[in-house]
This record gives structure tokens, C-alpha cells and sequence, in this order.
């Protein structure tokens, strides 16, 4: 648990524990987190067995107090528990979250594509997936940045 | 055959020992009464809907992608194509989470500025809403009367940014140049003309018995519902949670304005109606307190390396040329770091994630859009009630398929 230099204060969280984290979260006296702000996921490929990071944002109300919870997993075994039991707005926001990056949400009632077509058959949000032609030379990285 | 499916005191029966014996029909993804590409497919006995499952992603663009190969400036016609009913909100709320990112701080005549434009965007979103539910019930008058007001807001858009629909207004760290005299004079004119425009249309409506028999009642939900569905804005506020992030976390100032946020009770879309309806007058407050004490200075930060220079500035000064050519090519020193900024968009809590890691691009942006989020729990709010209802419901959440696809 840390605070970073923007105010947020930032908490990392072992899949396996996110459940118990959440439903202490929502139960804290002082500051008992209401709404599940956000939720996605990013994608570090240089961070070996942590390739992507489902990102949790909360909002406790009575407080005005914000956390964001980080799940960082490996891609190969990119499993998290759901949150829809927890929070209604959570079963879109983790189909959205699996269309772009593949994360599956153990649990979820309905975890099928939201934004793309059923026959796709990739996860683009993921970063080895350029979004413009890689033949092209124009747009070199090396002159324009990334 | 209803009361197999709804019992004795109207609440749905198991469905599984009726199925079967309903009839499924498909609502869009193209239909006039849907006001944009959203697709439902209706279980419905007779014209009572049993389940619905919507479909979407039709004008799916892709943005998030989009944004990791642009430049930061180059995001802000993006964020336009999100919600289009008020674009300016948009754009504001990208543009103050990267000064958030790279801690600049703005004068107090920019903030002012900002909420001046971003009030009229939501007034002219409001006004889009709650027209419409006019329209969905049938009194399509307010709704063209209205819509020549909105033209106005558009006009005055016009003056500021040059662009009507998708307005790309305002840079990072304040604006293009100042407002000028002749938006002064139609902001003025507009403040003096529309609010008795505007309660002419709301006496068409607010207290007209056939409008309330159709209104009250129809698609309702509940604060515990709203809430756990991740709600915000005005759907949240109508079901009686005062969540507003203008006061919770005031960013341009606003802790400078006085105004009221107005909650409803009961979370139908009568509520819904009546909390844009008087949303509209307190943005009205709000300029006007904004226009009264604008504060001299400058129309745009001090901060030469992430703030686009005035073009002829460019053409006759060094200073101005090099960081042109600095931002445009991406050599501007932008800090790695994870912001987390969240706007009052029209339609609720508007959040933009972004993550840099020092590059000329974001490293990852996610967009927290109102829309996707709470038209989940359309098909909650719609069961077991009448098709000319959820037709109403959808009209009065206010889903706007840019905003809801991304």
C-alpha cells in the first residue's frame, strides 16, 4: 500500500485475495467503499510473470476517499476472480476488460465479447499487436518516438 | 396466459416454466426509436417485456488503440467522438488530466473559461435528453423549439473553436486564444433570451398530466441498484444519491461557483427528467456567476514546452518555432506517471486513466465512459414493463452510442 506523488493511493493485491480485499474494502467503517469506479487491465510484455495488471478503481462516498487495487498476473495464466457477485457494473466492465486483453474472470456469468465481433480471434489492447502496418517505414519508431 | 408470467401482486414468475409460449422480438440495431445503433433482443408476452439482451459495440472505433499511437495532443479530436452531445466537456477533461499528469497549474481565467464552455455543453446535452423523452411520448413541439436553442449553444461554439458538432476546443494548458467580443455578446444574448425559453417548454411538459401519466413510474431503479451498477450523473442522482464530482472533487474552480445539485427519489424517468431539467438552471447560475467574475489574465498557462504556440508566433519568433516543432514531434519532456481525473461529463462521472511512461504517446488511456457503464443495467430496469417504456427508459438514460462503444 503506497501513495503515489498524484494523491492516489494505491494498493497491490494477489488474485487469490481479491474477494477477501474487496469485501473488507466494502465493509470498512470509516471509509466503506460504494461504487466500483473502474475497471481495466494493461499490458507490461517486459514484466515477466506480470504481463498485465487488471486495474481496480474505488471510490468510498461517505469519505470521498479513492483506491485503486492492482492485480498484476501472467499472461499465460491470466485469471482473476470476478466482481460481479460483489458489484452489479462489474459483469460489463470485465467482458470488456477479456475482449482486450483476454484476462478471464473466474465466476463471471456471461464472459463473451462486448466491443468486437464473436469470430475474432485475438486480444488487441495487447501490445504486440501494432496498430498500424508494420511494413510501412514512414512512421519509423526510431525517429518518432513510439 | 399473463398471469402465468406475473403473479398476483405483478411481479415476474420463474421463467423457465413459461418460455416457450413468448414471442422474441429484435429492436434495432437500426430503429427510429432508438436514437442511435443499439440492438435488443426482447422476449416480450404480448407488450410486456419478460428479458432483454443488448447487444453493442456497432460503432465500435477503437479509441483506446487509437490513443497509444498519437501524440497527447493529437488525442483531443478522440475524446470529441465519445459523448457528441457535449464534446467541449470532453475535451476539457482530457485536457486537465495532463496537467494533471505533468503538474501544471492554470490561471484562474482559464478555469473560468472552461466552465463557462463546459456548462453550455451540458446544458445543450440536457436539453438533447430531455427533448427527446418529449418526442418518445409523443409532444414533439419542445423538442423543435428546443433544438433551435441547442443550435444556439452550437453557434456560440462556432466563436470559440470554429467547429459545431465535434469541437476539438481548447489545448493543453488553457485555450487557442480568448474569447472574443462577439461570443461575449451571443453568451450574453443567450442568457438573457433562453431562460424563458426554456420554462416555456418545461411548463409544456413538467406538470402535463398525459406527460406524467407516461413518465412516472416507467424504468425505475433504485439507490442500491443504481449504486452497486456503478451509476453516475444524473441516472445516479434521480435515484436520490447526491454524487456530483463538480463538488466532490472540484477541478477548474468550481469550488469557486455556488449552485444546487438536485436529486430525485424515486430513480424513474420522470426523475430523470426533472434532475436535467433543473440541471439546466443551476448551469445557467453557473455561468452566469462566471461571466460576472472573470478574472483578468491570461487566456493560457505559462508553459512554453506542452502549449501549442499561437501560429504567427511560430512564423516570426525562434522561441515559438522551436517548441512548435518540439510538441508536434513529440520531444516535449512529459513525466512517466498514473493519473487517475474524473470530469461531471453531462452524463455522469467522466474518468480519464492514463498511464505514461515518459514517451511521445500514452502508454495506456482508458476511458471511464458514463454510458457503457450504466446501460448495463437497462434490461434490469426495463422487465416486466410495457415496450413503449423501455423505449422511454433508454431515451431518459441518455445512451449515446459514441460514448457507450468507445
Amino acid at each position: 500500500m503506497e501513495q503515489d506523488s498524484y494523491g492516489m493511493v494505491n494498493i497491490q493485491v494477489p488474485a487469490e485475495h481479491l474477494i477477501e480485499a474487496i469485501q473488507a474494502l466494502k465493509a470498512y467503517e470509516k471509509a466503506p467503499v460504494q461504487l466500483l469506479t473502474d475497471l481495466c487491465a494493461v499490458h507490461y510484455p517486459d514484466k515477466a510473470g506480470k504481463e498485465l495488471e487488471v486495474v481496480y478503481h474505488l471510490h468510498s462516498l461517505t469519505q470521498n476517499l479513492r483506491l485503486r487495487l492492482k492485480v498484476a498476473i501472467a499472461q499465460d495464466a491470466a485469471t482473476v476472480p470476478t466482481l460481479c457477485n460483489e458489484f452489479a457494473g462489474a459483469n460489463w466492465m470485465e467482458r470488456e476488460t477479456f475482449d482486450f486483453y483476454g484476462v478471464k474472470f473466474e465466476g463471471h456469468p456471461d464472459l463473451r465479447r462486448i466491443l468486437n465481433m464473436d469470430q475474432m480471434d485475438y486480444h488487441p489492447m495487447l501490445k504486440q499487436y501494432a496498430l498500424e502496418d508494420e511494413t510501412r517505414d514512414d512512421k519509423d519508431d526510431q525517429f518518432f518516438g513510439r | 396466459m399473463s398471469d402465468l408470467i406475473f403473479n398476483e401482486k405483478g411481479q415476474l414468475r420463474s421463467l423457465d416454466s413459461i418460455d416457450g409460449e413468448l414471442a422474441t422480438l429484435n429492436l434495432g440495431p437500426t430503429h427510429p426509436a432508438t436514437h442511435g445503433i443499439f440492438q435488443n433482443v426482447l422476449k416480450v408476452d404480448g407488450e410486456r417485456i419478460v428479458s432483454a439482451e443488448p447487444t453493442v459495440g456497432y460503432i465500435h472505433r477503437a479509441f483506446e488503440k487509437l490513443a497509444e499511437r498519437r501524440p497527447f495532443h493529437q488525442v483531443t479530436p478522440i475524446t470529441d467522438r465519445l459523448n457528441y452531445c457535449s464534446a467541449p466537456i470532453n475535451n476539457m477533461g482530457w485536457h486537465m488530466s495532463v496537467e494533471k499528469l505533468i503538474g501544471a497549474e492554470m490561471p484562474k481565467r482559464v478555469d473560468y473559461m472552461r466552465v463557462i464552455v463546459m456548462e453550455l455543453a451540458r446544458i445543450a446535452d440536457h436539453l438533447v435528453c430531455n427533448s427527446v423523452i418529449g418526442v418518445d411520448t409523443g409532444a414533439l413541439t419542445g423538442f423543435t423549439y428546443m433544438f433551435q436553442e441547442r443550435e444556439r449553444i452550437y453557434d456560440l461554439y462556432e466563436e470559440i473553436s470554429g467547429a459545431r458538432l465535434t469541437t476539438n476546443v481548447g489545448r493543453i494548458g488553457g485555450f487557442d486564444r480568448d474569447f472574443s467580443p462577439a461570443f461575449m455578446d451571443k453568451l450574453r444574448d443567450f442568457l438573457k433570451t433562453f431562460p424563458a425559453r426554456f420554462e416555456e417548454f418545461n411548463s409544456l411538459l413538467e406538470r402535463n398530466r398525459i406527460f406524467m401519466d407516461r413518465v412516472i413510474g416507467a424504468g425505475p431503479i433504485t439507490a442500491e441498484r443504481a449504486l452497486s451498477y456503478s451509476f453516475a450523473g444524473p441516472n445516479l442522482r434521480a435515484a436520490g444519491v447526491d454524487y456530483d464530482v463538480r463538488v466532490m472533487n472540484p477541478y477548474s474552480s468550481y469550488e469557486d461557483f455556488d449552485f444546487d445539485i438536485p436529486v430525485g427519489k424515486d430513480g424513474d424517468t420522470y426523475d430523470r427528467f426533472q434532475v436535467r431539467q433543473e440541471e439546466i438552471r443551476q448551469s445557467l447560475r453557473i455561468i452566469e456567476q462566471a461571466l460576472e467574475n472573470m478574472p483578468q489574465g491570461s487566456y493560457h498557462a505559462d508553459i512554453p514546452s506542452f502549449y501549442i504556440p499561437p501560429k504567427q508566433e511560430v512564423y516570426s519568433s525562434m522561441e515559438a518555432l522551436i517548441y512548435h516543432f518540439k510538441i508536434i514531434m513529440g520531444e516535449t519532456p512529459i513525466p512517466s506517471g498514473e493519473i487517475y481525473h474524473a470530469v461531471e461529463g453531462a452524463n455522469g462521472e467522466l474518468g480519464y486513466y492514463l498511464i505514461s511512461d515518459g514517451g511521445r504517446t500514452p502508454y495506456r488511456l482508458h476511458f471511464r465512459r458514463p454510458c457503457f457503464i450504466y446501460y448495463q443495467a437497462y434490461p434490469e430496469m426495463i422487465q416486466g414493463s410495457l415496450l413503449s417504456d423501455a423505449i422511454l427508459t433508454m431515451s431518459s438514460m441518455n445512451v449515446i452510442a459514441g460514448e457507450l462503444d468507445a
